[in-house]
């Protein structure tokens, strides 16, 4: 008998807890798909530290804890952000709960729970097809385990102004939380959807969300994800989108709270002229630890990209910012914006911060800068010497430093509920 | 309004105010001059309350109450403003909210009721007009991308929004045209009355053709070494300082 090794035998616990939690995956309908990630996660072993995209983000503790099916019940009204006017669409501990949804009733626009998709045969080749391009070890987990999420599809030419609201509330003790999405918005349509992750305190989970974008031609796309989670919640969450020519595809990633969070952004720009727009927020407090890793990856030419994300980093908190811009060979006439800023407030706080730029076109612009630093005190002097009260002042400054990304929240009521949370943060 | 006792003051160990006295009655605009390095800066950031600065010792008081006790923003409170020698420019926070912020606080410090929107626009619209300061100015963010001259009135804007009860002027003069001179000079002579006092520290006697002060101190070494009325800045203006030195080490 083969005697499995510590690092071995916590893997194998680990992912017999997540099997027993996540009883019944949606891979079970899709073989190919299962057997590909089952032989990733046995093949592969978890990430540590000595991997560069895992350098400073421990999943020690992760791994070394069982998790646990949560139950399916909670209310959760008083966490909708007000006045957002979506289409409220709960799950609770990654189960659909239809009593407290409001199935969007548009024409043209499809949106059911991924199980149900399943069965009506509209997960076809493209499911899956995005995470698959890079075997990493948490996407095939969540591809093997992953029990439901939410279906969107937008026909062509459609134009929907409401939002849909996804909220994910996250209760119990040690539950596991394996869900994934699968949105396609095509040819010349225009789609809002809000992912908002929210958790009581006092909750532990772990949490591992993903989601497939697909915008075809001319099609409009915005993704706002809001990440509120109080409690000890590890919350893994990974984008893959696709973008075809002249279509436009924006996402706002705005970390309110989190324990321990790792996001992964990842962009095919796989069309002529097409924007593309990563706006990322985070702020950890205490000994929260929050990671974003994007990428961008240029196919095809005359394409632009624009990425700012901007951090707070107080107490003994961790940031981390990766940003990866590929321009391949063909794609030239590329312009790629990059900016990561950060003000760290503590001596005990860290942050690392790492453009990474790979460019093998010749013709492109493309400009990165990552800055970090202290408050501008002479600013906050400034205004304490106009009246204004020094945690005002503060507030003020916090508002103006995080203002471009804040801005460009497509939603007014979700951008003024993220801002008031951020300065409440910075001034606490 | 302003009393100012023995004053002692350093910055990194470095004493820079000397036993600095002055008195300042209501109505009265008193002009500041004296060679680089005298601690005429030095006077205004630390009555200001620029934490970078250390009393050692004298005191100053603005209507009977300790200033050196207070914080930077309760002094501006209280009434003393400094319009400073390099404005700081803050991305991203519009003027407009800038001193919808700093009025708020004023007044509610004062036990004032706030402002409403439009008397606030009002007020905005009437004081900008003062400093002939553009529109698109005051809705821009503070002082990015002004060039000198517009901080300069944009410091006498913030100045007649906020109506203190002594202002500083700290080298407001230095780096204007003639043209933007005069409109900044004409923004402070509106303003005088007779409950306001000035402080107008500069370098050039040109300012006080236009600003007219009822006193003149020569600042020198930390202390204020000659005091006289406005023909004492014209003599300066004309004989430089090593006078005043040589008066000081005799």
């Amino acid at each position: 008998m083969e005697v499995l090794s510590a690092t071995d035998q916590k893997k194998e616990a680990f992912l017999k807890g997540i099997a027993a939690a996540c009883e019944t995956p949606l891979s079970m309908g899709a073989t190919q798909l299962r057997e590909a990630a089952m032989a990733t996660l046995e093949s592969q072993p978890v990430p540590t530290t000595r991997s560069e995209a895992w350098k400073y983000t421990r999943v020690t503790r992760l791994i070394g804890k069982t998790w646990n099916k949560g139950e399916a019940q909670e209310n959760a009204t008083e966490y909708f952000v007000p006045e957002v006017n979506g289409w409220n669409i709960v799950f609770v501990n990654g189960q659909f709960d239809a009593a407290q949804s409001t199935m969007p009733d548009a024409a043209g626009l499809t949106v059911m729970t991924m199980a149900d998709a399943l069965k009506a045969g509209k997960l076809d080749a493209q499911w899956g097809s995005l995470t698959q391009q890079q075997s990493d070890w948490f996407e095939a987990l969540n591809m093997a385990f992953a029990t439901d999420g939410l279906y969107i599809h937008l026909e062509a030419k459609t134009a929907i102004d409401r939002p849909i609201y996804l909220l994910h509330l996250t209760t119990g003790d040690a539950t596991a939380v394996v869900s994934r999405n699968f949105i396609q918005v095509e040819k010349g349509a225009n789609l809002t959807v809000v992912q908002h992750a929210v958790s009581a305190e006092g909750t532990s989970a772990y949490v591992n969300i993903v989601n497939e974008h697909f915008v075809a031609d001319n099609a409009q796309f915005n993704f706002e994800k809001i990440q509120d989670e109080a409690g000890e919640i590890y919350h893994h969450s990974t984008e893959w989108a696709e973008q075809t020519r002249d279509s436009r595809y924006d996402i706002r990633s705005i970390t309110l709270q989190g324990h321990w969070v790792r996001n992964n952004l990842n962009i095919r720009v796989n069309g002529e002229n097409c924007g593309t727009n990563l706006y990322g927020s985070y702020m950890p407090n205490g000994k929260e630890h929050i990671d974003n890793h994007t990428m961008v990856d240029h196919l095809i030419p005359h394409c632009e990209s624009n990425e700012v994300y901007k951090g707070i980093v107080n107490d003994k908190s961790t940031a981390v910012f990766n940003g990866k811009v590929f321009v391949r060979p063909d794609a030239q006439k590329t312009n790629a914006f990059q900016q990561n800023a950060n003000i760290v407030l503590s001596d005990d706080a860290e942050m690392y911060s790492k453009p990474e730029l790979e460019i093998y076109a010749d013709d492109v612009k493309c400009s990165h800068g990552s800055t970090t630093g202290q408050f501008d005190e002479e600013a906050v002097y400034y205004l304490r010497a106009r009246g204004i009260g020094e945690q005002s002042a503060r507030m003020l400054l916090v508002q103006a430093f995080v203002a471009d990304v804040m801005d460009a929240i497509s939603n007014d009521a979700l951008r003024d509920y993220c801002l008031n949370k951020l300065q409440e943060r910075a001034s606490a | 309004m302003l009393k100012i006792n023995d004053l002692h003051a350093s910055i990194e160990d470095n004493e820079i105010l000397r036993g600095l006295s002055l008195e300042v009655k209501p109505g009265e605009v008193h002009a500041i001059m004296g060679p680089n390095g005298s601690g005429k800066s030095t006077l205004a950031s630390v009555l200001a309350g620029n934490e970078d600065y250390e009393v050692t010792g004298g005191s100053a008081e603005l209507d009977g109450k300790d200033l050196l006790d207070m914080g930077t923003e309760d002094r501006a409170r209280e009434g003393l403003f400094l319009a400073f020698q390099y404005p700081v420019e803050i991305p991203g926070v519009s003027n407009i909210n800038f001193l919808r912020a700093a009025l708020k606080d004023i007044r509610e410090y004062r036990n004032l009721a706030p402002l409403s929107a439009s008397d606030f626009l009002k007020l905005v619209k009437e004081k900008s007009a003062l400093v002939e300061l553009d529109g698109k100015l005051t809705n821009r963010s503070v002082n990015e991308g002004f060039s000198g001259g517009e901080k300069k009135r944009n410091e006498i804007f913030q100045m007649a929004m906020l109506e203190p009860k002594l202002a500083i002027l700290d080298e407001t003069d230095s780096g204007l045209d003639i043209d933007a001179l005069k409109v900044v000079a004409h923004g402070v002579n509106t303003m005088r009355s007779p409950e306001r006092s000035f402080i107008v520290i500069t370098h050039y006697q040109r300012l006080l053709d236009y600003i007219v002060p009822d006193f003149v101190h020569v600042l020198y070494k930390g202390r204020i070494v000659k005091s006289g009325t406005k023909e004492l800045a014209l003599e300066l203006e004309e004989k430089g300082y090593d006078w005043i030195k040589e008066e000081v080490t005799a």
